[in-house]
């Protein structure tokens, strides 16, 4: 199981269909209905395929969602369950640590937005113009994606050493800034974290944006340069309204994902200092795994379906525009 | 020339010769394959792979637009580079300086020499290569599953077809939108005790079962067996081949690309995972790298802790570098297949 699953990939199938099959994509159901697409295999050997997926999803996946909806009113201790009710959800509403974790996650969450959002745009539309080695440009920013995340955090914790010889410090005091504290403050903590997130998450941000671009219909420049519209207001107002709905989608993305930040807060600063990094998903790990509170399998699973509730919410979002974005 | 010639040529004839050493340049360089050819893209042919954006060659003909264009361009290339491989270079650095320089000035250039004995101190003291073989053996087992439940699963609902298959898609298409998070205790569970055998709790099938129910591998293999043509299928059947063979010879072979993009991301997101098999192997002799490296940074030597840093990162790096493409194109991917 992934917790960084790849939104990124699934996302930018968008534009491609747009590029390839022009603004209406065909339904799938007109293909599934052409005469003689049926094979019928028999039952014995259909069975045979089904049987991987079957168990595998059964096993791994449906049984432990059904799991979650149950354990989340049952307290458990691994061999005997008791339903509790709603206690499970009182309890994790009543925990202080709850709203730190919240406001927590928003603020890396609105951090990695103000930092991650715009970066990759801008680099994407002006990379687009590039008109040699396009591909050096692309391999360049998407390098850091490929770097095992673990890695990352375990390289930056060492660029983020807060002597005045730390890498990023002696940088810094070249153009005399700092010492920066970086994860040894509460105020600085979270900001390194989303530095961090953001190098390692942008270029895939930005390869999005590169494919969605090569979406837009030459038809629009052609007709703003009849016009003549200057090259700014071209980016302004063929190149930029054509991204809109992808832009929508990184956002909702961007907001799921960072929602369930936890690699960053768990291996920079376990949460600290002074609980000023603890996210939900470092809390639900901690209710479940943590070394003081642990094996309270009810309480993470209930805050993880409460978290999960939120990010649905998002998702039908997510759902409702690429709907309306892919039919018109 | 007649003036009649001239509207319906204007595009063409205008823009061929500013673009055409410009484009014959870049084709070399460039990293996409199957470019139709130029005087297409003028014709306004929709599946052109060369793509019309904001700046027009007529635009680039103008010498402003062309330095201020391309002074951007080269700055960020500059940061590009910085960004990056900055960082990469700087842990291949680490990876081969003694600790006191790195401790010390971790920027200047081998004051003291170059310690090559981290590399070697990583690989057989710190045992990186045991957990080096730990990972690889995570990642082609979860590959193996994943390619397993994929095929036959997206052969079950593209092509055979059975009359539950509708219901079956539904199911898996729905995990789709069940964020991980809700699974991490429930499954931990399931693999501590699952519903038939023993406890998979340090075994790798705890890391490997798992990887196979990924709805996003099922639904992007069904779409590609769907764009397979059913005349071929057919042919097939006329010719007496059964479901077996059908697969086997037929659908596996005509899906090598797909299978790549499943493969290339398997392994991939199987050599980054972390919590999961933190969580489901706590005997440190099986953790794959990306679980020991947090667990070595307290008690090794920080020279030596780059070096096995470094060489974790060869093996993605040097994957992304081999198959570029299938990377760089994998985010416009499902949709290049089908919509």
């Amino acid at each position: 199981m992934t917790l960084d699953t790849g939104p990124r990939t699934r996302l930018g199938t968008r534009p491609r269909t747009r590029s390839r099959t022009g603004p209406r994509p065909t339904p799938r159901s007109r293909r599934r209905a052409a005469p003689g697409g049926r094979l019928r295999g028999g039952g014995l050997s259909t069975f045979v395929f089904a049987l991987p997926l079957l168990v595998i999803f059964g096993v791994f996946s449906w049984l432990p969602i059904g799991r979650a909806l149950v354990m989340s009113f049952q307290k458990t201790n691994l061999l005997t369950s008791t339903w509790v009710g709603l206690d499970n959800f009182r309890a994790v509403l009543e925990d202080p640590l709850l709203m730190t974790a919240i406001v927590n996650t928003s603020w890396f969450a609105l951090l990695a937005l103000v930092l991650g959002y715009p970066v990759p745009l801008i680099a994407a539309v002006l990379m687009s113009e590039v008109r040699r080695r396009k591909g050096l440009y692309s391999a360049l920013a998407y390098l850091p994606v490929v770097v095992p995340p673990v890695v990352a955090v375990l390289l930056w914790r060492f660029f983020y050493d807060a002597r005045p010889e730390g890498v990023f410090n002696s940088l810094l005091g070249g153009i005399g800034i700092g010492p920066v504290p970086w994860l040894q403050s509460p105020t600085w903590a979270m900001p390194s974290l989303v530095l961090e997130a953001t190098w390692a998450a942008a270029g895939g941000t930005m390869i999005i944006y590169l494919a969605a671009l090569t979406g837009v219909p030459p038809e629009l420049y052609d007709a703003a340069e009849v016009d003549g519209a200057s090259i700014w207001r071209k980016v302004f107002h063929v190149t930029l309204p054509h991204l809109r709905g992808v832009l929508l989608i990184t956002l909702i993305l961007q907001i799921i994902g960072t929602s369930q930040v936890f690699l960053e807060p768990y291996l920079f600063t376990d949460g600290g200092p002074a609980d000023a990094t603890l996210t939900v998903l470092l809390l639900i790990y901690r209710y479940a795994f943590g070394q003081s509170l642990g094996a309270d399998y009810g309480k993470a699973t209930a805050l993880s379906l409460m978290l999960a509730l939120f990010l649905a919410l998002l998702s039908l979002v997510y759902l409702r525009v690429t709907r309306r974005w892919s039919t018109t | 020339m007649t003036t009649t010639d001239v509207p319906p040529a204007f595009s063409g004839a205008e823009a061929a010769p500013g673009a055409a050493p410009a484009e014959l340049a870049a084709a070399p360089g460039a990293s996409t394959a199957g470019r139709p050819p130029r005087n297409g893209r003028r014709r306004r042919a929709p599946a052109s792979e060369e793509q019309r954006t904001a700046v027009s060659p007529q635009d680039w003909r103008r010498p402003r637009v062309r330095f201020s264009l391309t002074a951007t361009h080269l700055v960020l290339l500059a940061l590009l580079v910085v960004w990056g491989i900055g960082p990469i270079v700087l842990l291949a650095k680490f990876a081969v300086t003694p600790t006191q320089d790195i401790l010390r000035t971790p920027l200047a250039l081998f004051p003291h020499g170059i310690a090559w004995g981290n590399l070697a101190a990583a690989w057989n003291d710190v045992r990186i290569s045991h957990y080096f073989l730990n990972s690889v053996v995570v990642a082609f087992g979860a590959w193996v599953c994943q390619i397993v439940v994929a095929t036959t699963g997206g052969y079950l609902l593209s092509v055979l077809r059975p009359r539950y298959a509708t219901a079956l898609n539904t199911a898996v298409l729905a995990t789709l939108f069940v964020p991980a998070v809700v699974l991490l205790v429930p499954l931990y569970l399931t693999v501590l005790r699952p519903p038939a055998g023993p406890s998979l709790l340090n075994t790798y099938w705890a890391v490997w079962l798992p990887a196979g129910a990924s709805a996003f591998n099922v639904v992007l293999v069904t779409r590609f067996f769907d764009s397979l043509p059913r005349e071929i299928f057919e042919a097939a059947r006329v010719d007496g081949a059964g479901p077996f063979r059908l697969f086997w010879s037929i659908v596996l072979p005509m899906s090598k690309p797909i299978l790549g993009v499943v493969s290339v991301f398997a392994v991939i997101a199987s050599w980054k995972d972390f919590l999961w098999p933190l969580l489901v192997l706590p005997n440190p002799d099986l953790q794959p790298l990306s679980v020991r490296l947090p667990a070595l940074q307290a008690t090794t030597d920080l020279g030596v802790l780059m070096a096995a840093l470094a060489i974790s990162t060869i093996i993605p790096v040097l994957v992304f570098v081999v198959c570029q493409r299938l990377f760089l194109r994998g985010a416009g991917l499902g949709g290049a297949i089908k919509g």
